[in-house]
């Protein structure tokens, strides 16, 4: 069991694809940031998915997806001190990576160009 | 191939025929000469541990979730990696070991809507897929055929 099972997390979705989990992120979040699978988050949360996968940052709560192999994918929204921290963290990352944050006003093509953009740097990383 | 390192990485064990296969390919590549590890949810190793009380059949039987962190961490890794999918969870569970492992994947897609969610599969991979619930023979057969051609 992770960490995540024994934190105060609220469920945003749930029983729904991986898909449907980043669409719902990039939709739903202030900023957006991609991250590669098996990225950690709070000390022991290794984030299964498919890449690029969507995290998300509304004001201090970090939106990332959760799955579970019997009962799907879910977006969980988790805000406290260490979600901020992961949040400043994605942040520093951003900075350093092309993991940009993508501002939901955006215009959608943009959003795209940045996924493949993603994409490439995390084979190479890889 | 011999002593090549193999995981079977098992899903929900919803789908019945996911615990006969398991044991099936496990046995079938052990006396192929294979090290193999056999990864599940809970419920999905419990499962085999019934069925397979002396550990004859699965040898080594792991947690799914720490070997990933294992994987990650670097502390293990694995040749060849054979993904049982019968919902979008076991193929996003595969696709994560795609990116973090070296291992060349095979994608065992079965149930009923095996053809669908192999379609769906992006990630380099081998699919053996058999729209089959209760019964493993077309599963089987098709897995004898890629055992053939892995001890080539």
């Amino acid at each position: 069991m992770s960490c995540i099972e024994q934190m105060k997390y609220e469920i945003l979705l749930e029983r729904i694809s991986f898909k449907e989990s980043r669409d719902y992120i990039e939709k739903n979040s202030d900023e957006v940031y991609y991250v590669p699978p098996g990225y950690k988050i709070f000390k022991d949360y290794y984030i299964i998915g498919i890449p690029p996968i969507a995290v998300g940052a509304k004001g201090n709560a970090l939106i990332f997806p959760y799955t579970k192999p019997c009962h799907g994918s879910f977006v969980l929204s988790i805000e406290n001190e260490d979600s901020i921290k992961e949040i400043n963290r994605l942040r520093e990352m951003g900075k350093e990576k092309t993991t940009t944050p993508l501002k939901k006003d955006k215009p959608l093509e943009s959003s795209r160009a940045s996924l493949t953009s993603y994409q490439d740097m995390w084979k190479k990383d890889i | 191939m011999t002593g090549a390192k193999v995981l079977l990485m098992m899903g929900c064990p919803e789908v019945p025929i996911q615990t006969s296969i398991a044991l099936y390919l496990s046995h079938k590549l052990t006396k192929l000469g294979f090290d193999v590890t056999v990864a599940g949810t809970s419920a999905a190793t419990k499962l085999l541990k019934v069925s397979d009380s002396d550990g004859y059949y699965a040898k080594k039987l792991v947690d799914l979730d720490k070997t990933l962190e294992d994987i990650i961490e670097k502390r293990t890794d694995f040749d060849m990696c054979f993904a049982f999918m019968h919902n979008d969870s076991g193929m996003t569970y595969a696709a994560t070991v795609s990116a973090i492992s070296q291992a060349e994947m095979y994608s065992i897609v079965f149930g009923r809507n095996a053809e669908a969610l192999a379609e769906t599969i992006e990630f380099d991979c081998e699919k053996i897929v058999a729209q089959d619930v209760h019964n493993p023979s077309r599963l089987k057969n098709k897995l004898d055929k890629v055992m053939e051609e892995m001890v080539k």
